[in-house]
């Protein structure tokens, strides 16, 4: 039998105990969270046995009990008791606790005084029966189910209160037997409660508050286990809402160009910038820029002094070798396609300060300004590289650029860098009658001299700076994991310059035929895109006394950003901004596969204005399922569902709700509001998630932040739903001032949820900004929700603000986008990022390795994509697919794993 | 808001009724939640709806009812728990559509919900579901088909429904679109 737990899951520590304690024969399978769940109940986090007959047990219960029926321990009314005790009261109560504790920060006593009653009902139990255990004096299934319940919230018994003598000698009993022990340690120990704590913020607050209440919480609100709210809050609440719009400070509205204000939060903004010779899917979109320009708008609104930079990067041997297939030249290339990313972020409602390119004179400035200052630092080294040259074309030859025999096997059409039939690594010089693919002239083996950046003697800078960024910033937990592993591995020299002419030329005797390599000279783009946008960008670039900086990217980019750029910045020494908080998004799929450019799976950026469905409502889904702290897959039926379920139905039926009431019962005029108890309340449940709201987008939880949004309308409503406006409207005095104020109160709301959602849905806040006529100045987010739409405010014509999505309509959108792929590779987020790995060749299992075959993959997916939108011969787009086959199962054996499996569809967890 | 069927005592007369059990045992209700207890002559008696449910099925000698393999007992148990903490737990529109389509995934190649034999799971579902199944609508039953065919299955099991009205469905379909 097989037992799948996800590492974290809080119920893996049971089933574990359990296995333990009856010794059980089960395999054990860490399970990845993405992977699709043994039986359909259950979330993939949730522990699953499937047993040697197929059937599959997911309840953690049930589990355990399984184990111990195995070997002979029938349950008995007391064993029964206790684990239905656990179900239905203590684990809600539980969890419940540990979330207070490790997403809100209670202390951990606090939430050992939640389960007050709970743990008495144990202590009791144990002092009445006077036996070692629960269910008699040997231990028994429901010790273990209990203790594993317990465990995460209390970790020893030193937390319980020393009045529960007998719960401490069994808590204490149990957490030292081999089993407990053993289950603790590999479900929790190496990060200890940051595991669950990882668990636990995938679950918005409110998934904890759908779970059970424990009858014993004194007081109850409807929705059970929300946590209850004091009178302070209460009181708090209704202060500030009473204080209106007087008390928002008014929106700030920077000078252009924005620059560093003295006094006020500087935040300095860039996505990674996407190669340019290719059009961004939704993952790139997601991955960096949607990313980063939610979390701008957020900034704006809370009237943090923004600038938001990106642009194409747009130097390499990708453009060259797109221009020489489109016969055009690099630069008319580069025009091409930065045309069409601004057109796709345009049209996505991305609001850069300056969308810029890194083929402009100041990159080339600023980029040799920066060599100079680490040349004359002595941070670089010079060393000479054997490489094939062409003489006729007087050039070297990039490895892309030379073909011939393959050394190991023979195959006449080895690449300079492997070769597609064995799939082995060659270095260029070994190949056998090599070729010059351009005028198929024969190279020669010269001697080319490379300069390298001196990486090992600059980490005595970069791990002090590294130290106090990461105590100071927010880097998500991949970032700092990646950043980490790349510094463990010992830093090597890396190659800065190659012999190619599309690229900022090396400004040193003896390299005027070379240029930089893409990975020296895109992160500088972020300052000479700058530098476009103002001539004062050092300003923001040489100024990290004033300015916070922020990169957002997909994964595969976070050495470039926090190792490699860091360096050339310290070893330049010249006062840099260096990156404060480095966000990292995970990959996200694409149904149940991969975005495969290959097979033309997957939406891209140009295609998604063709669906028919706004640009608000894609902004929407792909926050939603931002890929944060794990992979996440994009699906069209998820997406209907979202639509019509959060959207449609519940926050724009709010919105739409509250908006009609007014126009319809009040003459479009915002009635007087006389709050009674259930509205302070009310009042203090809004204020409590807008709060959680702002302490998750501090954090650039974005995806997360999303969900406070739609718990508010819940909760709008809910409260229209129990209020009844429409009745009320018709009955005495009493009943239509109650109808009044409901309809204040909820409309009051709506526009506080237009200003909350505008970083995620711009044109959707605007709408709604429209029809309420919500004052301009009122357009700002603070920690307090405020009437501001007092009595006597008039709305204008309120109309629906989504529109449901069909199945039909989504179904077709499905077959044209694709699916029933079977061999894809995913398309990483960043993929077009990834620049061309540095000459020499790496070991397996070598990120660089890697890196390099990935783009290769990448780079020769959407090449075959190409040939089949142009309708190319079969003959010749069935090798480009072999190709891209032999690529892929180099990369998986560069990954370290079996080619013969398909890729695992979620990233192996770090 | 309609309010649920507890799990209680009135369930658990009907379960004495139908494992055919003298009447004679006592029960409180325990907390908020009204939880069933059964008071017994020694002790401070047994609590919870699983709990009881299983102790009568074994004073009445019918053990075959909670499984008689290590899996199927293992299988029931889950199952009396799905039925403690996410039917009797859930009171939303959209709780009661989750549980409707779990159930409808897991019945689709089953006859019961432990396979192929009747449990006590069986009985405590029926009487779980069974204020949601009345107010179902026509195309709600056909939508969750194996739920339907299940719980008429059940319904139609000698004693079980007894004074509990008949759930009707409708033998053609239709919906044929319905997904």
């Amino acid at each position: 039998m097989r037992l799948r737990v996800a590492p974290g899951g809080p119920a893996a520590l049971k089933v574990l105990a359990a296995a333990g304690a009856a010794a059980a024969p089960v395999r054990l399978v860490w399970g990845d969270p993405l992977e699709r769940p043994l039986a359909s109940l259950s979330p993939p986090w949730v522990p699953a046995l499937e047993l040697d007959s197929g059937t599959v047990l997911f309840s953690p219960n049930a589990i355990c009990q399984f184990f111990f029926l195995a070997r002979g321990e029938e349950p008995t009314d007391l064993t029964n008791q206790w684990l239905e005790w656990e179900a239905t009261e203590l684990q809600p109560a539980a969890s419940a606790a540990l979330y207070a504790q490790l997403v809100h920060g209670k202390k951990g006593l606090e939430a050992v005084e939640a389960l007050g009653q709970l743990l008495d009902h144990i202590e009791q139990n144990l002092t009445r029966r006077g036996t070692a255990y629960l269910a008699g004096d040997t231990k028994s299934v429901a010790d273990v189910v209990v203790w594993g319940a317990l465990f995460p919230v209390l970790q020893d018994e030193t937390s319980l209160p020393s009045e529960l003598q007998a719960l401490r000698t069994w808590f204490q009993n149990m957490t030292l037997s081999e089993a407990c022990r053993k289950a603790a340690d590999s479900v929790l120990m190496p990060k200890a409660l940051l595991e669950f704590k990882s668990y636990l913020q995938k679950h918005p607050p409110p998934c904890v508050a759908t779970e059970r209440a424990t009858s014993n919480e004194p007081e109850q609100e409807e929705d059970g286990s929300e946590r209850a709210l004091t009178e302070e809050e209460i009181t708090a609440a209704v202060d500030a809402w009473a204080r209106g719009v007087a008390a928002l400070p008014k929106p700030w509205k920077p000078q252009k160009p924005v620059l560093p204000v003295e006094g006020m939060r500087n935040v300095l903004i860039t996505s990674a910038l996407p190669y340019v010779n290719n059009v961004p899917h939704l993952g790139n979109i997601i991955g960096c820029v949607l990313s980063a320009d939610t979390f701008a708008r957020y900034c704006r609104l809370r009237n943090w002094n923004t600038l938001y930079v990106c642009g194409t990067d747009e130097y390499g041997t990708a453009t060259e070798t797109k221009a020489m297939e489109e016969g055009l030249t690099p630069q008319e290339i580069c025009n091409k396609y930065n045309a069409i990313h601004a057109d796709i972020y345009r049209w996505f409602d991305i609001s850069f300060d300056y969308f810029g390119r890194t083929t402009t004179p100041h990159q080339t400035t600023i980029a040799q300004d920066i060599f100079q200052r680490l040349l004359a630092r002595g941070f670089l080294l010079q060393d000479t590289v054997e490489q094939l040259r062409c003489e006729d074309c007087q050039r070297f030859l990039a490895d892309r650029f030379v073909e011939g025999v393959c050394p190991f096997c023979n195959y006449e059409e080895a690449r300079g860098d492997q070769c597609d039939k064995c799939g082995k690594l060659i270095n260029a010089v070994e190949l056998k009658n090599p070729q010059c693919k351009l005028c198929r002239g024969v190279p020669v083996v010269k001697t080319t001299q490379h300069l390298f950046l001196d990486l090992p003697k600059l980490e005595e800078r970069l791990e002090p700076w590294l130290e106090q960024s990461w105590a100071t910033g927010d880097w998500t937990a991949n970032a700092r994991y990646i950043t980490r592993s790349w510094i463990r591995d010992g830093l090597k020299p890396r190659c800065i310059t190659r012999d190619l002419k599309w690229g900022t030329p090396v400004p040193l005797d003896g390299f005027q035929d070379k240029v930089f390599y893409v990975w020296f000279d895109a992160p500088i783009g972020y300052l000479s895109i700058t530098a476009n946008y103002t001539d004062q960008w050092e300003r923001w670039w040489k100024n990290p006394q004033q300015v916070e900086l922020y990169n957002f990217m997909a994964k595969d980019n976070v050495p470039f950003h926090s190792v490699i750029f860091p360096c050339s910045l310290l070893g330049a020494d010249d006062n840099y901004t260096l990156v404060n908080h480095l966000i990292a998004t995970e990959y996200l799929n694409y149904e149940d596969g991969k975005f495969s450019k290959s097979r033309g799976v997957g939406v891209f950026g140009d295609m998604a204005k063709d669906t028919g469905i706004p640009a608000d409502i894609w902004r929407f889904y792909l926050l939603y399922l931002r890929p944060e702290g794990q992979d996440s897959a994009f699906s069209w039926s998820d997406l209907m569902l979202k639509n019509n379920s959060e959207l449609l139905n519940n926050l724009g039926n709010f919105i739409n709700r509250a908006g009609m009431f007014v126009c319809k019962f009040f003459g479009g005029v915002v009635p007087d509001m006389v709050l009674t108890l259930d509205d302070k309340r009310l009042l203090a449940r809004v204020t409590l998630e807008l709060r959680q709201y702002h302490q998750l987008l501090e954090k650039v939880r974005i995806r997360d932040a999303l969900r406070c949004i739609l718990s508010i309308s819940r909760h709008g409503n809910q409260y229209i739903q129990v209020n009844e406006p429409w009745k009320r409207i018709k009955g005495d005095e009493k009943d239509r001032q109650r109808a009044g104020t409901v309809t204040g109160v909820a409309v009051n709301m709506a526009s506080m949820l237009a200003i909350m959602l505008q970083p995620y849905m711009p044109s959707v806040s605007l709408a709604i900004q429209g029809q309420l006529r919500i004052p301009p100045d009122c357009f700002i987010l603070s920690h307090d929700f405020t009437c501001t739409l007092p009595a006597g405010h008039c709305v204008g014509t309120v109309s629906p603000l989504f529109q449901k999505l069909e199945n039909d309509q989504v179904e077709s959108l499905r077959k044209r986008f694709g699916g029933g792929q079977t061999e894809d590779v995913a398309v990483k987020p960043q993929a077009e990022q990834t620049h061309p790995a540095p000459a020499t060749l790496g070991a397996p299992g070598d990120p660089q390795l890697i890196q390099e075959l990935t783009e290769k993959v990448a780079k020769q997916g959407n090449y075959v994509r190409q040939l089949k939108a142009n309708k190319a011969e079969k003959g010749e787009v069935d090798t480009e697919v072999a190709k891209l086959l032999e690529l892929k199962k180099q990369l998986l054996l560069a990954e370290g794993k079996s080619p013969e499996v398909p890729v695992p569809k979620g990233k192996r967890k770090k | 808001m309609a309010a649920a069927a507890r799990p209680g005592v009135e369930e658990l007369a009907l379960l004495e009724k139908l494992l055919g059990l003298p009447r004679g045992n006592k029960y409180g209700v325990q907390g908020e939640r009204k939880i069933p207890v059964l008071q017994t002559n020694n002790g401070p008696g047994l609590t919870g709806l699983m709990t009881i449910a299983a102790h009568l099925v074994k004073q009445a000698k019918k053990d075959q009812l909670l499984g008689s393999t290590a899996e199927e007992k293992a299988v029931v148990q889950q199952w009396l728990e799905y039925r403690v903490t996410q039917v009797d737990g859930g009171s939303s529109k959209e709780d009661t559509t989750t549980i409707l389509k779990n159930l409808n995934i897991h019945l689709e190649d089953k006859v019961y919900l432990a396979g192929n034999t009747f449990t006590l799971a069986d009985i405590l579902m029926y009487y779980g579901l069974h204020h949601i199944m009345v107010d179902l609508t026509v195309q709600e039953k056909e939508k969750y088909l194996n739920v339907s065919r299940w719980f008429n299955h059940i319904q139609h099991y000698p004693g079980v429904r007894q004074h509990l009205s008949n759930v009707t469905f409708i033998k053609n379909r239709l919906y044929t679109n319905a997904h």
